[in-house]
């Protein structure tokens, strides 16, 4: 088993350690929030529990319609990241692709072509606006 | 019975030298805030924290202390459960990264090969990856809890600003797997101690990777979730007490990690400069017993140089608008970092079929 997590690194027994360290984690923050929640004085009053607004009554629920920009950042981000990932698994093969000579550039020009519907898609969101922050 | 045929004593090795990670972290977290002090006291011309001990070095302490004698305020109109689980969550990312960071080599101890990284999986930086990305969950949700429009607004910012330099971060990662052929921390580290480090190969990679970097740590000049002038505290504007202390320590702990990330893949990790590592391990004597020590130690002062350098920035650049910030994000990191993908990719195909096609 110690010779396995040594020399396989894509078997299941190497994630142990990550869970591990999870509850490890998880157990650690937990006993220092509940540690500084005994600690801390109580104190509370009405008015030190109210939502802090520089001094000023605070109006409404915060949880009002915001500006659309945030969100479309966000669905861009899936959009691209998602292409981003696809180059990923190229990479990793990327070296014995390129000891082919024949393979080599083949390869090459599909990964040319993918990064290229990329760039159109780049170009199209920042033609139409997606990307522009001053009104 | 498949409890019982574990390997116990190496899930105890583990146990301890994460005990052992997390708390130096969290050590050198606490000095790193400290650090910080001092660097902007000696860059604006003014003496610093130097009440507690000498020269301060007991401030992180008694800020620690301080953390825990504050009192806890949950506001009226915050969800209370996630309002704990902001800061929480937060925290648990920034402390999860280092579990496939290598610190270095292997140490002989009671007859044991202790290799110092609690886990080499083969999709290293791709985890690190995922795991900064949940941080950004402790963010948004400790900014939505709270139910406070600046929290809320300053929430949205660090989201979007945090997503957009992903996607340069990634690109420009793409380029070193092109120099390393492989997703593992552990294994680019070997590659580097017998060949170049990295940064010989991708300058142009490092310096996208870095600013990236700097703007998923939220630091300044990228600080907007932050930004005092405009929203006072930014998200964690109604936090007190620990959960407050966890937000910004949570910041520190994430810039050493992407310190000691960007130490790996760029600057050799625990290489040391100038000396050949396996002739340090193969001597005999008080060397070999001291080399996996002298690994860690460079790992670390190469740490120290990075967040010197991440203060250096903060105290000297100011902070960028907001359209600035998405602009060089966008329009400037991910074109960049294509390019550099693509002409990484054409030189190591040349090079590889002799510089012809």
């Amino acid at each position: 088993m110690h010779s396995l997590l040594n020399i396989n690194s894509s078997t299941a027994i190497n994630y142990l350690p990550i869970a591990i360290q999870l509850i490890f984690v998880i157990g650690f923050i937990g006993t220092m929030l509940a540690l500084s929640a005994i600690t801390g004085p109580k104190r509370k009053t009405k008015d030190k529990l109210e939502t802090f607004a520089s001094g000023i009554e605070h109006h409404g629920d915060a949880r009002s319609p915001m500006a659309v920009k945030y969100f479309l950042i966000a669905i861009l981000f899936v959009l691209f990241d998602v292409e981003v990932i696809f180059f990923y698994p190229y990479a990793v093969n990327f070296r014995t692709f390129a000891a082919d000579p024949t393979m080599a550039w083949k390869t090459f020009m599909a990964v040319l072509m993918f990064v290229g519907f990329f760039v159109i898609g780049f170009v199209y969101v920042i033609k139409k606006g997606a990307l522009k922050w001053e009104d | 019975m498949t409890l019982l045929s574990f390997d116990w004593p190496l899930l105890l090795e583990k146990f301890v030298l994460i005990a052992i990670i997390v708390f130096t972290t969290l050590g050198i977290a606490l000095y790193t805030t400290f650090g910080e002090r001092k660097v902007a006291a000696i860059l604006q011309d003014r003496p610093g924290p130097n009440r507690a001990g000498p020269f301060g070095i007991l401030q992180p302490l008694a800020d620690g202390v301080k953390m825990f004698t504050k009192e806890e305020i949950i506001p009226t109109h915050a969800n209370k459960w996630l309002f704990i689980l902001g800061p929480g969550l937060a925290m648990v990312a920034a402390l999860m990264t280092c579990a496939v960071i290598p610190w270095g080599g292997t140490v002989h101890i009671f007859n044991r090969d202790v290799v110092l990284q609690v886990t080499d999986i083969n999709i290293g930086i791709l985890y690190i990856f995922a795991v900064v990305s949940m941080g950004i969950y402790g963010i948004m949700i400790g900014g939505w809890a709270s139910n406070n429009k600046f929290s809320l607004i300053s929430s949205l910012r660090a989201a979007s600003q945090a997503i957009s330099y992903e996607l340069a971060m990634g690109l420009s990662l793409i380029a070193l797997i092109f120099v390393t052929g492989n997703l593992s921390l552990g294994e680019m580290v070997k590659q580097q101690q017998t060949h170049w480090w990295n940064i010989v190969y991708q300058p142009l990679g490092f310096l996208i990777f870095f600013i990236c970097a700097m703007a998923e740590c939220n630091r300044t000049p990228f600080d907007l979730p932050e930004a005092e002038n405009e929203l006072n505290f930014g998200y964690h504007q109604e936090y007190s007490s620990m959960k407050l202390g966890f937000y910004l320590f949570a910041e520190y702990i994430n810039m050493i990690m992407s310190s000691a990330v960007m130490a790996s893949l760029y600057f050799g990790g625990y290489d040391i400069p100038f000396v050949d590592d396996n002739l340090l391990y193969n001597s005999s004597g008080i060397w070999h017993t001291l080399a996996p020590f002298c690994q860690v130690g460079t790992l670390l002062l190469k740490i120290v140089f990075f967040i010197f350098v991440f203060m250096w920035i903060r105290w000297t650049i100011p902070r960028f608008r907001y359209d600035q910030l998405m602009n060089l994000g966008w329009k400037t990191l991910i074109p960049l970092a294509l390019i550099n993908m693509v002409i990484t990719g054409s030189l190591i195909i040349l090079k590889i079929n002799h510089w012809h096609f």
